[in-house]
């Protein structure tokens, strides 16, 4: 279970991007959170991924409560969050190539020898081909970059995938590919996800259940 | 109606001529290629062939590096020092004058007569293409003065009324780029491509980034342009924006223009007849949602044949030669209308 209890976040204390949000994604389901641009909902996407301290309200995690946060949670915590965001120019180093960038959540965490493997792994999951693997971000397209992105964001093997408009730089065709990929890796895992975005069709034809930002907050507060 | 019906050609050879006579923009054999080191080189388009109208709007779709935005720099003679390229694009001359070779033309005419006069811009980063450092009504009086003769105590108001064409709002005029929000800085954009008036407008994916409502109202506005006489190329690899303000679609695959359609066909029931058209419809989430399988070829390395071969349903034996456009389609198995 993952669970955002009226959480308050935003980056000034004295105006918080929204008050009093809740949200709740059952172990293996998918949940759409459907929003305008800019009513607060990536910001949302950044708590329930444990990278932003929430100002008040609880996230907890499969029964665990988050604590101990610093900017972001414990890391113990977060690499059971995958998440991929919308801008894969900014979301990835430039100077790695995209089999270091696949890898590199396993650096992190000092399990380095099983790089190869994992990206040999996950490389064809996501559609991405071998000598694309050798390049860095500025020789590939925006949808081969966002390809690799996903790519990173499972090679942990998370329980829980947060997508923050992931599709929304990306034509028809690659939209429809990652999301393939994004289904399959949950039917083999059971992994549960949270798709942040503001296409309605998409998140419909996508999650088991799509919720409106709106009803996410408290009644009177609508932002 | 059968295609291959010689009738049927010469009618349609007939449409294309007329429509080329009355064109805004009328491009023939673009080409472009990036000369790299080492004596690689990157086929970004090839042979683009198509005719805008005045009040017409011509989509130009494809995936994200199909070379879609080349040819629009290319239009207006941005291309960086390594691009060579080959063709004509004939810009409309102004009343009377014969037209402009808009890849013939040295940096002097483009800069002083086609770039905001003859061809207005609408950019894909309203952010990225206003200056952070000055206020909105600054930057339209700006462009006021560079393009038009309006005198210094008439800008102010010239600047307001250019703001109202594009439905920006006045009381926002004084702001900064970053106090606009992302649809109110694509109507400051698109304001300061309407200032020279231009005939023809280039809008180059105007909508990413855009939620749904926004990518509306700003393709709505854009169309409202075309009514009022312009024509308009808009690049997007957004289908549903295509869908709603396109009078005709172009696909674009791996630099070639492989299909152009009237858009009620196109996303009518009869549907495009290129393979590829096809499967970037069916990977639409209200469609079937299925992805076109692997993913395009490399432009520094497009095979003899068809480029969408290797990712094509039907493709056999003929496809390692390279179909020609006939009937405004680039296929050796063109599907026909399913309805």
């Amino acid at each position: 279970m993952l669970e955002l209890d009226t959480v308050t976040a935003g980056y000034e204390r004295r105006a918080p991007v929204f008050r009093g949000a809740s949200l709740t994604v059952a172990p293996g389901e998918s949940v759409g959170l459907l929003g305008p641009s800019g009513c607060g909902k990536s910001t949302l996407a950044r708590v329930a991924a444990l990278l932003h301290r929430p100002d008040a309200g609880r996230l907890v995690l499969d029964g665990t409560e988050v604590r101990a946060w610093r900017h972001r949670a414990p890391r113990e915590l977060r690499t059971a969050v995958g998440v991929v965001f919308q801008q894969p120019r900014t979301a990835a180093d430039p100077r790695l190539t995209l089999a270091e960038i696949i890898a590199e959540p396993l650096r992190a965490t000092g399990r380095r020898a099983e790089a190869d493997s994992r990206v040999a792994e996950l490389a064809p999951a996501v559609g991405l081909t071998a000598d694309l693997l050798t390049r860095r971000p500025h020789e590939v397209s925006d949808g081969q970059l966002q390809r690799a992105c996903l790519a990173r964001a499972l090679t942990l093997s998370p329980r829980w995938l947060i997508c923050d408009e992931m599709t929304a730089m990306l034509d028809a065709s690659t939209t429809a590919a990652l999301v393939a990929a994004v289904e399959t890796y949950r039917a083999e895992t059971g992994a549960g996800l949270l798709a942040v975005g503001h296409d309605r069709v998409l998140l419909n034809r996508w999650c088991d259940r799509t919720v409106e930002w709106k009803d996410c907050l408290p009644p009177k507060e609508t932002r | 109606m059968n295609a291959a019906d010689p009738t049927v050609l010469r009618a349609l050879a007939a449409v294309t001529a007329e429509r080329a006579e009355d064109a805004v923009l009328s491009v023939r054999d673009l080409t472009v290629r990036f000369r790299l080191r080492g004596g690689r080189s990157v086929a970004a388009v090839s042979d683009a062939a198509f005719d805008l109208g005045a009040g017409e709007c011509l989509a130009l779709v494809g995936e994200s590096g199909c070379g879609k935005s080349v040819l629009a720099s290319a239009l207006l003679g941005l291309l960086p020092g390594n691009a060579e390229t080959s063709g004509t694009a004939l810009l409309e001359g102004e009343a009377g004058a014969g037209p402009t070779d808009l890849l013939a033309a040295d940096e002097k005419t483009l800069a002083r007569t086609v770039r905001g006069r003859r061809v207005g811009l609408v950019p894909q980063s309203p952010a990225g293409h206003l200056t952070p450092v000055r206020t909105v009504r600054s930057q339209l009086e700006e462009t006021v003065r560079a393009l038009t003769g309006t005198p210094r105590r008439a800008r102010r108001k010239a600047a307001e009324d250019a703001a109202e064409r594009a439905a920006f709002p006045a009381g926002h005029l004084d702001r900064y780029p970053h106090e606009l929000s992302g649809g109110l800085a694509q109507r400051a954009a698109t304001a300061l491509a309407l200032i020279g008036d231009a005939r023809l407008l280039l809008a180059d994916e105007p909508t990413t980034g855009l939620d749904r409502e926004l990518v509306d109202r700003t393709v709505d506005e854009l169309r409202r342009h075309v009514d009022e006489g312009r024509g308009l190329l808009l690049i997007t690899h957004d289908l549903a924006a295509a869908a709603r303000i396109a009078d005709r679609v172009a696909v674009m695959y791996a630099g070639r223009i492989v299909e152009t359609a009237p858009a009620h066909r196109f996303f009518g029931p009869a549907g495009p007849r290129h393979p590829y058209a096809r499967g970037l419809l069916d990977a639409l989430p209200d469609r079937a949602f299925t992805p076109i399988p692997g993913m395009p070829p490399e432009l520094s390395a497009l095979p003899e044949g068809c480029a969408f071969a290797p990712r094509c349903p039907l493709a056999t034996d003929l496809c390692a030669t390279r179909p020609e456009p006939h009937a405004g389609v680039a296929c050796h198995h063109p599907e026909h209308p399913r309805a």
